[in-house]
């Protein structure tokens, strides 16, 4: 599946039906908040090929470690301890490396630290809920944290959000600039939410849901969950399709 | 059966949702002393060439609303045309020019300001120029994917008028929603959702 050239080709087309629409009434708020023309397809230019690097050098020791990057001296934060790791993959199921990620959350009982929000549960004084890392030469990742609780949120009456960390991922095109959420392993809460339900195929779900890995545990320390990211994959150059003469 | 393909599906996107802002732009957002700055708040220095230029607008939506909650991100070329990225093959651009910024738009009125530089002209595919643009992509709650779109410049109305994008606009009459508004010295580039206004957004 590898190929021996780098490729530096447009990025394959994104399938939309894996995607959610934009226009997803049961999240009420896509309602006046989603296109309802038809988007203008282009094959990628330079202007999408292209994208943001950003150096390792950018980041601090404790920037993958959300259970002390806030804490104060000799504190932690409360809640259920667990490391996540994973790989940034292309379509094509090559590493994609040196691409930056970074990822937020509630605090262990499911409230964010943000001034819009209302939840009743309190702030954790000892969690921010925000890390970045840098992909190595083989797109692997890792940080440490606390797991989110699960919460309450305005749309339905009674709708509650799974558990769940949130990702914004660069590629090494602008094309590929992606956000997205992961959910744990068994949480039944997911099969609820209709943030989750704007995915119509069940099986673009399923890519969402970190399984618990054992193999990655600390034993007295911390449970783990993997959980690999797939950008969009470059199209061969084997043969530019150029005009002749130009 | 025929052989596999063996392709992996890319994952699928969700929502940035409300609290965006924590990841992307914690200082911003009152999280301190985690990061020493946010990231894309800056994209010019001193020695950066080029002409400066402001860029503002707003993202609007369905019932004329603008977001308070989006997170919105450029990405351009340096005043000759060049991307800041190991996948531009054509030569190396201005080490003082990012190419990319990012912002949560004012705490009150969401209106997003980028300083930055007129991005050059950049050739498409076959060769012909396209009009200097800055690429958008926008993200909010509500977003269930993010929205790709570019921006271009008035006073480039020549260039404009033979732009490999532009021209495939099948209703030329949505053209102007890709074009900026000059605002005294400033751009103004407001972005519609939806509406007659809707500005015209990429499957890119």
């Amino acid at each position: 599946m590898t190929n021996e050239k780098r490729e530096n080709g447009a990025f394959m087309q994104r399938d939309r039906n894996w995607h959610p629409p934009a226009y997803t009434p049961t999240y009420k708020t896509s309602v006046l908040r989603s296109p309802q023309k038809a988007l203008l397809s282009l094959d990628n230019t330079i202007s999408e090929m292209t994208g943001p690097v950003f150096g390792h050098n950018i980041i601090g020791d404790l920037d993958n470690d959300l259970i002390l990057n806030f804490a104060k001296e000799g504190e932690m934060p409360i809640g259920e301890r667990i490391v996540v790791h994973g790989r940034v993959l292309d379509e094509r199921g090559l590493p994609v490396p040196n691409v930056l990620l970074e990822f937020w959350q509630a605090n262990a009982g499911g409230r964010y630290r943000h001034k819009k929000e209302s939840y009743l549960a309190p702030l954790d004084p000892n969690f921010g809920g925000c890390g970045r890392t840098i992909t190595d030469e083989q797109g692997g990742y890792y940080f440490r944290t606390i797991k989110p609780g699960p919460y309450p949120w305005p749309n339905g009456v009674n709708d509650w959000r799974p558990a769940h960390i949130h990702f914004s991922v660069f590629g090494q095109g602008f094309a590929q600039r992606l956000i997205t959420q992961m959910y744990f392993e068994g949480d039944p809460l997911i099969a609820k939410c209709p943030i989750v339900q704007t995915i119509p195929d069940q099986k673009a779900i399923d890519q969402l849901v970190a399984p618990l890995d054992m193999g990655n545990t600390l034993p007295m320390d911390s449970l783990a969950y993997k959980f690999d990211i797939v950008l969009r994959g470059r199209r061969s150059t084997m043969f530019e399709n150029r005009k002749e003469g130009n | 059966m025929p052989q596999s393909l063996d392709y992996l599906k890319e994952t699928a996107s969700q929502t940035a949702g409300p609290y965006v802002h924590i990841g992307c732009t914690p200082n911003f957002s009152g999280i301190t002393g985690v990061f020493p700055e946010d990231l894309g708040t800056s994209m010019v220095n001193k020695e950066t060439e080029g002409e400066r230029i402001t860029v503002k607008g707003s993202v609007i939506d369905g019932k004329g609303m603008a977001l308070k909650d989006a997170l919105i991100e450029i990405w351009q070329a340096d005043a000759k045309g060049l991307y800041n990225s190991p996948f531009e093959m054509r030569g190396t651009a201005d080490p003082n020019f990012t190419g990319w910024g990012r912002t949560a738009g004012e705490m009150d009125t969401g209106e997003f300001v980028f300083e930055t530089i007129k991005p050059g002209v950049v050739p498409f595919k076959d060769g012909r120029p396209m009009a200097p643009h800055i690429t958008f992509w926008i993200v909010a709650r509500g977003i269930n994917l993010g929205l790709h779109t570019r921006m271009y410049f008035p006073e480039e109305e020549a260039a404009n008028k033979v732009d490999p994008i532009l021209t495939r606009i099948e209703h030329q009459s949505r053209v102007p929603t890709l074009i900026a508004a000059k605002d005294g010295s400033d751009y103004r580039f407001d972005i519609h959702l939806q509406g007659d206004l809707e500005t015209v957004f990429f499957d890119i």
